[in-house]
């Protein structure tokens, strides 16, 4: 699955598409796979405050919980409920239908210690050495 | 891959479609999961007696019911009535019981296997290295095995095993065990990568036609979950008995003396202080192991041993341990997840029972 150019990317797999002073998050195509099948999604309310680097949600596969972290500080505006029913749109379309939440950014100089798809793509294979050796 | 037991192993195959898959096929048709990581000791006598006289000893059921070709499900249990490990003993010849007990605990297990049985005029060695175990389960096991051997596995009652040829290797054992609460068997063929990796795509091959998957540990351990069967160092440890697990039917207080028997004979007068029930989360949220539970006025009264969704059943469920007082079939409880305290229902086990053919 390509990683989008026009997103940028954390080191916990999370991405921002960031449009005016909003950004819609979600996670990795390698994170989905990493996960394996989702089946639940918890994530926080509209007007909720979330800080960079913070949790601010969970995504739970059959065998694991996993944190999501907020790539950038601001607040939720948006939640796609729609993952609540169909969480395992996180397993197919990680990088589209499958957003998480839309944020006003309040500093958006954060967006600047994020990677850019390259960065991150270069990250992850490093990753992936490591597990196979 | 995961570490588990010194094994590097596949949590799920990369080509399957991932774990909820990997547990339908068992459910619905059939899978292959490459159980090598258990481990295996061979108790044989060295004087007539003397291999069931040191099986009696060490485990808590009764082994001079097994006829040869016979196994059942046991336990090696600590003075305390607590667990080393649980076990199929396999009584594989007139004076020869197979033990086959779990990864994560071969080196303690056979120490202690060793140690216990120095007075029994036996040897005990362990033989884990010789042989992948591989494990053929579902509905639909059976068809595919019986494409790969000469054996007569209609004859092969649950629990019994035989010896036949498979995939042209003579003389292999084949079980009629698992540990997926689903039909299927356990074959035991030479250890060497040549052979296993013959015999493993060879029944690929085999199961091709009924939809075979390949399952790894993930699936192993949902399938075991379903069909509340214990896992070691979460229902079952050193720190827990026979009573609070519910283990009762394997453990045969009127046999002969054994390690463990005098403690339980005490506990059992003394009553349960926690036992072992089954939860239906009734709240979106999934128990997971370790977590807390609570009675509904908010006292800590218990702590998951194994929680996930259930694939197959599609609920999320658990085993925990709670205060007898707390483990009637709809008892409402709560499980802490995260922040929040979520309903749960105490409900009846196992959770999934395959249908009767």
């Amino acid at each position: 699955m390509p990683y989008p150019n026009d997103f940028r990317y954390t080191d916990e797999h999370e991405w921002i598409k960031v449009s005016g002073d909003t950004g819609t998050v979600g996670i990795t195509d390698y994170a989905q796979h990493e996960l394996g099948d989702v089946v639940f999604v918890e994530l926080p309310k509209v007007g909720a405050k979330i800080s960079a680097h913070q949790s601010f949600g969970t995504v739970e596969s059959v065998k694991a919980v996993s944190e999501i972290y907020a790539p950038v500080s601001g607040e939720v505006v948006a939640v796609n409920s729609a993952l609540a029913n169909s969480p395992e749109q996180l397993n197919s379309d990680p990088h589209g239908a499958a957003w998480l939440i839309k944020v006003k950014l309040s500093n958006p100089g954060e967006l600047s210690s994020l990677m850019d798809a390259a960065a991150y793509q270069k990250y992850i294979a490093e990753k992936q050495k490591e597990a196979s050796a | 891959m995961v570490s588990f037991g010194g094994w590097d192993m596949p949590v799920e195959y990369p080509a399957t479609g991932g774990l909820i898959a990997e547990h339908l096929a068992v459910r619905t048709g059939v899978g292959l999961f490459d159980v090598s990581h258990m481990g295996d000791i061979l108790i044989e006598a060295a004087a007539p007696g003397g291999a069931l006289a040191a099986v009696q000893h060490i485990s808590m059921n009764d082994a001079s019911k097994l006829a040869v070709g016979q196994a059942h499900y046991s336990a090696l249990l600590y003075p305390e009535g607590t667990f080393v490990d649980d076990l199929i003993v396999h009584r594989v010849l007139e004076e020869a019981y197979l033990l086959v007990i779990n990864a994560g605990t071969r080196e303690k297990d056979f120490h202690w296997v060793r140690d216990n049985v120095r007075g029994d005029a036996c040897t005990a060695r362990d033989v884990g290295d010789n042989f992948t175990q591989l494990a053929i389960q579902g509905p639909r096991a059976a068809e595919v095995l019986a494409k790969l051997t000469d054996a007569d596995l209609g004859g092969i009652r649950n629990y019994w095993f035989t010896r036949g040829t498979v995939c042209g290797l003579a003389d292999t054992l084949i079980a009629r065990t698992g540990y997926t609460g689903e039909d299927g068997f356990e074959i035991y063929v030479p250890s060497d990568a040549q052979t296993s990796e013959m015999v493993w795509s060879r029944v690929l091959e085999a199961g091709k036609e009924f939809g075979i998957l390949p399952c790894g540990l993930g699936a192993r351990n949902t399938l075991r979950l379903e069909s509340k069967m214990a896992l070691y160092g979460h229902e079952i440890s050193e720190s827990i008995n026979v009573w609070e697990a519910g283990l009762d039917r394997f453990c045969k207080m009127d046999k002969s003396d054994f390690i463990g028997r005098a403690a339980l004979d005490r506990s059992k007068a003394a009553g349960l202080r926690r036992t072992l029930v089954g939860l239906e989360m009734v709240e979106r949220g999934i128990a997971r192991d370790g977590y807390k539970v609570f009675d509904q006025a908010g006292r800590e009264i218990g702590y998951v041993t194994s929680g996930s969704p259930a694939p197959f059943l599609k609920k999320n469920i658990a085993l925990a341990y709670v205060p007898p007082e707390h483990a009637a079939i709809g008892s409402a409880l709560l499980v802490e997840v995260r922040t929040q305290k979520l309903k749960a229902q105490v409900v009846p086990t196992p959770f999934y029972k395959r249908p009767k053919k």
